[in-house]
């Protein structure tokens, strides 16, 4: 499954859910408020490095950080950083999505 | 027609702090005629959805708790509750709604529609999902 | 393959109408078909046609009834919600006594019905909300 998350981790339980939900071979996209959880040094940096090493793959909306004037050398390592048409790839290519509102 | 799909529709956030709880509820309903196979899952605030007592009255909106005690008949029997947000919130089983429906295959007998799971056994029944919808 | 997406909250307010409408389009750009754009909840709210944005800024409403005049895009508004925030055809105008319509150029009217159907129909559906 692909979930996507789009609040601030530090905001709403969002993606501190999401990835207790997440099995693993799974992929979670952050977009929107949701790519400031995939900064490095936030306080819930951990809680996606430790995902990251439970097999779920974890991508980034490089439109939103732009948009927020994140740098993509901020993002947590092992993140990929994607676009619109890889949204729509990732989408395609996971067999369902879950959007963590 | 093809097989039903199955359908989960997720929810995490409290009743009427915000429209979601009972505008989901409402896709539910319509969607039962659709004959899918139907999941709900109430997990995080979403429990609170659930909880016995609501009166509305003062604050002056209509209290839709009654409704989830309609689903049975809706044919929506698979009420997935979340062990581990209810212990956050200091919630029990007793603290909800008893949701019941009658088993057909069992000779009409009436049944409990809550099922208690806990958060990797919630995962994997999304994960066993064809659609899952979030409010 | 064949997507859905529904889109839970307005335009401006909340991201989502962005996100949506970017998905949607580069899902069509890169040859997918969009069965249909569902709008629920204050999501209705892209399908009135008296917004009157900031000229410097996109309009989320006039960039939906082109994907719909351009890609043929079945955009939807659920009826109970579109009721509930005051979104209206002509014909529900008249049904429910009002003086006035708004619904957007692209934009049609329908029961939640409409939303499981384009589950049932539909390879996957993405949720933009908030």
């Amino acid at each position: 499954m692909l979930h996507i998350v789009n609040k601030s981790p530090l905001e709403r339980n969002a993606l501190e859910s999401c990835i207790k939900h997440a099995v693993k071979g799974s992929a979670v996209l952050l977009i929107e408020d949701g790519v400031y959880g995939a900064m490095q040094g936030t306080s819930k940096a951990s809680m996606v490095e430790t995902a990251m090493k439970e097999d779920i793959s974890f991508y980034v909306m490089g439109a939103d950080l732009k948009a927020r004037g994140i740098d993509e050398a901020r993002v947590i390592d092992g993140m990929t950083v994607t676009d619109y048409n890889g949204f729509v790839d990732l989408v395609a290519e996971y067999d369902k999505t879950q959007s963590w509102l | 027609m093809s097989d039903a799909k199955r359908f989960l529709y997720v929810n995490r956030k409290a009743p009427y702090g915000t429209i979601y709880a009972l505008e989901s509820l409402e896709v539910v309903l319509i969607g039962a005629a659709f004959e899918q196979d139907v999941s709900l899952a109430f997990l995080d605030d979403g429990v609170y959805q659930l909880t016995k007592g609501q009166q509305t009255d003062e604050l002056g909106v209509k209290n839709f708790s009654p409704t989830y005690k309609a689903l049975g008949d809706y044919d929506v029997n698979k009420i997935y509750v979340e062990k581990e947000s209810l212990e956050e919130r200091g919630l029990t089983l007793d603290d909800l709604l008893p949701l019941t429906y009658e088993d057909e295959d069992d000779d009409w007998a009436e049944k409990d529609s809550i099922r208690l799971v806990s958060a990797a056994e919630l995962a994997e029944i999304m994960e066993a999902q064809d659609v899952v919808l979030s409010f | 393959m064949k997507f859905s997406v529904l889109v839970s909250e307005g335009p401006y307010t909340h991201e989502a109408a962005d996100s949506a409408y970017n998905f949607t389009k580069a899902a069509l750009e890169k040859g997918h078909e969009i069965f249909r754009v569902f709008f629920y909840h204050d999501g209705v709210n892209n399908g009135t046609r008296l917004t009157t944005p900031p000229q410097d800024d996109r309009n989320i409403v006039n960039r939906w009834s082109e994907l719909a005049q351009e890609h043929g895009v079945d955009l939807v508004l659920c009826v109970a919600a579109a009721q509930r925030r005051g979104i209206a055809d002509p014909d529900e105008a008249k049904r429910n006594g009002k003086d006035a319509d708004n619904i957007a150029p692209g934009f049609r009217i329908s029961g939640l019905g409409q939303l499981i159907e384009a589950g049932i129909e539909s390879d996957r559906l993405v949720t933009f909300g908030d």
